[in-house]
């Protein structure tokens, strides 16, 4: 059976591409140290030593549209392009030619409807930002086979974070199954709590550092119940317009599994947005930790979880416990 | 509001940059000619037949009127990405990085704390 040695789940900013390849003078002020951290939580996938990636994004109104929009979605193909001309034009993100794994696909595909969740399928799938972001940060050569699987984060009615998260448990159980010696790591990128095209977007810090700190340490000690209990739709939108993509970093989190510690958790404050980056190892072995440790010295992250008590949070709250941003609104 | 309708302009011109250079410097005219070229298009050779602007939503959309389409249930990443394609860099040239963006965010500082349009169809 083939062994599933990593799970990274972390957000997709597309600027990084930008912000760390432009001219010294035209990076800024905080380009050094996001790509710093970046390349540290790099060499937590390189220590799983994968052959195949499993893709977890969601397509920005980039090639899925409303005419025929998809709940979830699966490319099966031998050839994925990626990056689409308005990514190029407001990112500056190059173009991708990544290969497929057509037998992953076609197997994770088959396993996937017998456990009840009826995929759409692509034959002519062009990959966008929430998949090339993550090749560009941890896999730059983007050298591996990907399969890659989409979610609707976009287009209400969604699927309910319970769904996202019984999503993870059951492509855990097809990677675990799937008849292969192979290695996979699977990679899917979401938000925090995130603006776009609202009132709160592009301000100071994301629009609720609070409901980031609860996630971070929701997701990195896998308190499912915490999350069912406390995660609607509703909630997602009052902490910012654009944070259900946080339940791709749920259904990350399913494939790790309940209860299990993340092996590697940092976190950066970017200016309009949070940044987070997690590693957990289901088979883990010394190597893989050892390279973890090091990571986390590079990046001043953690090899465990990040607890909502941390201090990096003392200074969003207030005497009544809420985010700064939501106080004041 | 034919909010799919709306969703299908601001779509189609975000992903194609001659119809971006067209929206931006001539948007009238630009909405004229994509509803005869563009806005019942299925495929090559099948139209939908029923598909119209309101009123208000063809004046919003041949006024660059963002605030208007957000609080009329616009998608608010299509809103937002295809108005920075059009006045992104004048403004970054102007005021510096994400001055539109800001911008926009003062301009629908009003939602603030109240619950959002809803983008659902």
């Amino acid at each position: 059976m083939a062994e599933l040695t990593a799970v990274l789940a972390s957000t997709h900013h597309p600027f990084y591409y930008k912000a760390t390849t432009s001219p010294e003078e035209e990076r800024p002020p905080y380009a050094a140290d996001w790509q710093r951290k970046v390349e540290a939580y790099r060499e937590t996938l390189t220590a799983a030593e994968p052959d195949i990636l499993v893709m977890v994004g969601a397509d920005h109104f980039h090639q899925l549209w409303l005419d025929n929009y998809p709940q979830f979605l699966i490319g099966k193909q031998e050839t994925y392009d990626a990056t689409f001309y308005n990514e190029e034009r407001e990112f500056g993100i190059p173009k991708f030619t990544l290969n497929g794994d057509i037998e992953l696909s076609r197997y994770m595909h088959e396993q996937l409807l017998g456990k009840d969740f009826d995929f759409a399928v692509s034959h002519e799938l062009k990959i966008d930002h929430s998949i090339i972001c993550p090749i560009i940060t941890v896999r730059p050569d983007a050298d591996l086979p990907v399969v890659p699987i989409y979610t609707n984060i976009f287009v209400p009615p969604l699927p309910s974070p319970k769904r996202f998260y019984q999503l993870g448990r059951a492509i855990r159980e097809v990677i675990d199954s799937f008849p292969s010696d192979k290695k996979v790591a699977a990679i899917g990128t979401g938000h925090l709590s995130l603006e776009l095209g609202g009132p709160r977007q592009f301000g100071e810090h994301g629009p609720d550092p609070l409901f980031d700190a609860d996630a971070i340490e929701w997701l990195s000690t896998g308190n499912i119940d915490a999350i069912l209990a406390n995660v609607t739709h509703e909630s997602m939108a009052g902490s910012g317009n654009a944070t259900h993509g946080f339940m791709d970093l749920l259904l990350m989190m399913g494939i790790a599994g309940p209860d299990v510690h993340a092996d590697y958790v940092d976190q950066l404050d970017l200016f309009h947005t949070r940044e987070m980056y997690m590693t957990w190892y289901p088979n883990k072995n010394q190597s893989q930790l050892d390279a973890a440790a090091r990571a986390a010295e590079t990046a001043q992250a953690s090899t465990g979880p990040i607890y909502a008590s941390d201090p990096a949070w003392e200074q969003f709250r207030t005497a009544q416990g809420r985010p700064a941003a939501a106080a004041g609104s | 509001m034919s909010k799919y309708y709306v969703n299908k302009f601001l779509y189609t011109i975000d992903r194609d940059p001659e119809w971006v250079a067209s929206y931006r410097h001539d948007p009238r005219g630009t909405l004229s000619r994509w509803e005869k070229e563009i806005g019942g298009w299925i495929n090559p050779t099948e139209q939908t037949s029923w598909l119209e602007f309101t009123p208000a939503e063809r004046e919003a959309l041949a006024t660059h009127d963002y605030v208007w389409l957000f609080e009329n249930g616009a998608h608010f990443f299509l809103n937002l990405t295809l108005f920075i394609a059009l006045f992104d860099d004048e403004y970054a040239a102007e005021s510096g990085p994400l001055a539109f963006q800001l911008e926009m965010a003062q301009k629908l500082g009003h939602w603030t704390g109240r619950e959002y349009p809803s983008v659902a169809l």
